[in-house]
């Protein structure tokens, strides 16, 4: 039987406040859906992606680039289709509480917790660096990036404590100045257009590891859409969640996908493979390559806005996720609060700055990245599962989903499959990190199901205005 | 099902609690990275007096690498010749399969376990 509510519904959408006293504000629109999703991720073809040059070389990197590219079309479509009907703060935790289980909700949850807390440090770690290549360029050596760093995360964590709208706004914004920019780098690099800077015949090898390379590149191939899923966290604050999530998250990979495609190719056409496999900022060197002061003037502010951007939407779903977790008492109930004026979970964004901030200080810019995506790369492996649990317990005849995914159970496999190779791909070359992470994990699931998971209300934690579970 | 009430968690222990969370996480993740453990293994072959032709680029990588600021051969030469240590073992493979499955598998299993507490409570009162 099919329940009362529906998600598609203007008044009857089973959305609510879930036990706190001031909800979140539902202002956001498909467009903020989609700047959150891209916004996030755009920087992956401003740095970190050509990391998968490094690993297998230049073939190898756009193999991965869409391998990976089909991973998140898997995670795209899984996810609209669940978060289309699960529409609450907290994203894939959310949907993991109802679906799965606590102890899953709560690893879920800080999945999406050090995926873009580590992107946000990985974001920050650019804007130094950015800013101290531009200073070299001016003749200024030596240049302390520290104080750089530092202010990007203060600066977007006070945005975020502001307020939502005004946050993702701003992110729209420099993320469509971000996009534009690779646009016009492409058109203005490309011979269709009359452009003729590119050597790809001249740079491009062989895959200089072989098929190995190929595999290991999937590790940061991932960089080039990691965060997509973010998209989510702002269900609880979109005007229509069954029409705004699956539209801005969809258009958001199609997005990512062209982006990514012509990035790889203007970059491995104007720099050497073993420079580009190792480079902080490949766009903006593509862009100096190029000759153009225009150019690299406009990528250099591309860089900036994108990876302000990332940071941005990182703080904002990180925060969600965060207090998600203390409004359900997984985390002490104090990280629940939503600020009596900017309506915002302002406790949770000021708690993750101190984080970010180690990591941005003090770690590479390579392992952060790794860090980031092995929080990823567990997540995207919890979705196959969730999805087919989810259409077991409620089969499609039970609750009105906003979106319903063709072809299941085949994106669950096909997802669950590039995980196996992407773990390999961890696996060469940065196993210690691997080891590391899920060893995290092991140990805060002990201690979440023998201790902190005594303070959680149990029926409570099912909010949804859902029939009971098949099987149960 | 008798609904389960649960303690209230006093300011100490959820400051302990956070504490714990916050130890957890430098120790498992930054620890490694700050006694260098963790990080990709790399092994580089480079000549002793390298020049652009024994470092295998051509005149067009050479004009790259010198409009990139690296206008002598001996600059570039260790990012030229670094390259990741992909060699492993069939244990230690096995090992790293055994662990993430054997993660997921504990997890989905105490998941179920409380799961059905929450369903029972949540349903069975109604």
């Amino acid at each position: 039987m099919m329940t009362d509510f529906d998600i598609t519904s203007k008044t009857m959408d089973g959305m609510g406040p879930h036990g706190t006293n001031v909800g979140l504000l539902r202002v956001l629109g498909p467009a903020h859906v989609w700047a959150l999703g891209v916004g996030i991720v755009l920087v992956g073809e401003y740095m970190g992606w050509n990391f998968a040059v490094g690993k297998g070389g230049a073939y190898a990197a756009l193999i991965a680039c869409w391998f990976a590219g089909l991973l998140y079309s898997c995670v795209a479509m899984i996810d609209s289709e669940v978060t289309s009907t699960v529409a609450a703060a907290g994203g894939q935790y959310t949907q993991a509480k109802h679906i799965v289980g606590p102890l899953m909700a709560f690893n879920v949850g800080l999945y999406l917790v050090f995926a873009y807390t580590m992107l946000e440090a990985a974001n920050a770690i650019t804007v130094g660096f950015l800013i101290d290549t531009v200073a070299v360029m001016s003749g200024h050596d030596g240049l302390d990036q520290r104080p750089f760093i530092v202010l990007a995360i203060m600066f977007l964590a006070w945005l975020n404590y502001r307020g939502v709208l005004a946050t993702l706004t701003f992110s729209l914004v420099i993320t469509a100045v971000a996009f534009s920019a690779i646009i016009i780098l492409f058109l203005a690099t490309s011979p269709v257009f009359g452009g003729d800077v590119l050597r790809h015949r001249e740079l491009m090898t062989d895959l200089p590891y072989g098929w190995l390379g190929v595999l290991a590149a999937m590790h940061f191939g991932l960089w080039y859409y990691l965060g997509i899923e973010g998209t989510t966290q702002a269900a609880e604050e979109v005007r229509s969640p069954a029409r705004a999530l699956p539209f801005g998250t969809l258009a958001g990979i199609m997005t990512l996908l062209i982006a990514a495609t012509l990035t790889w190719y203007v970059c491995v056409g104007l720099m050497p493979w073993e420079y580009l496999g190792q480079a902080g900022v490949p766009l903006f060197d593509a862009a100096r390559l190029s000759g153009s002061t225009f150019l690299m003037v406009l990528l250099g502010i591309g860089t900036l806005f994108a990876t302000l951007a990332s940071a941005n939407g990182c703080i904002n779903d990180a925060s969600r996720a965060w207090f998600a977790m203390g409004r359900d008492h997984y985390l002490p109930a104090w990280f629940g609060a939503v600020h009596p004026t900017y309506r915002t979970p302002y406790r949770s964004i000021i708690f993750l700055v101190p984080i970010a901030l180690i990591f941005a200080l003090g770690a590479p810019l390579d392992q952060v990245i790794t860090f980031s995506i092995l929080s990823g790369l567990l997540e995207y492996t919890f979705m196959p599962i969730n999805v087919i649990l989810f259409r077991r317990k409620w089969p499609l005849d039970t609750i009105k989903r906003g979106y319903e995914h063709p072809f299941h159970p085949l994106p669950a496999f096909v997802l669950l499959f590039l995980c196996g190779v992407a773990y390999f791909a961890v696996f060469l070359g940065y196993g210690t990190q691997l080891v590391a992470m899920i060893a995290f994990y092991v140990i805060v699931s002990l201690w979440f199901h023998f201790w902190r998971y005594r303070f959680v209300r149990r029926a409570a934690q099912f909010t949804m205005p859902w029939p009971r579970p098949q099987g149960y | 099902m008798a609904k389960y009430t649960p303690p209230v968690q006093g300011r100490v222990g959820q400051i302990i609690d956070v504490m714990v969370l916050l130890a957890l996480t430098v120790g498992a993740l930054y620890i490694p990275l700050w006694l260098k453990l963790a990080g990709s293994a790399h092994v580089a072959d480079t000549p002793e007096s390298p020049t652009w032709e024994s470092l295998g680029q051509n005149p067009v990588m050479v004009e790259k690498w010198n409009q990139l600021g690296y206008s002598d051969p001996a600059s570039a030469a260790e990012m030229i010749t670094s390259r990741f240590d992909y060699s492993f073992s069939i244990g230690s493979l096995i090992v790293m399969i055994a662990i993430i499955i054997g993660y997921y598998a504990i997890m989905l299993r105490f998941s179920e376990k409380e799961y059905r507490e929450v369903i029972a409570e949540k349903f069975n009162g109604d």
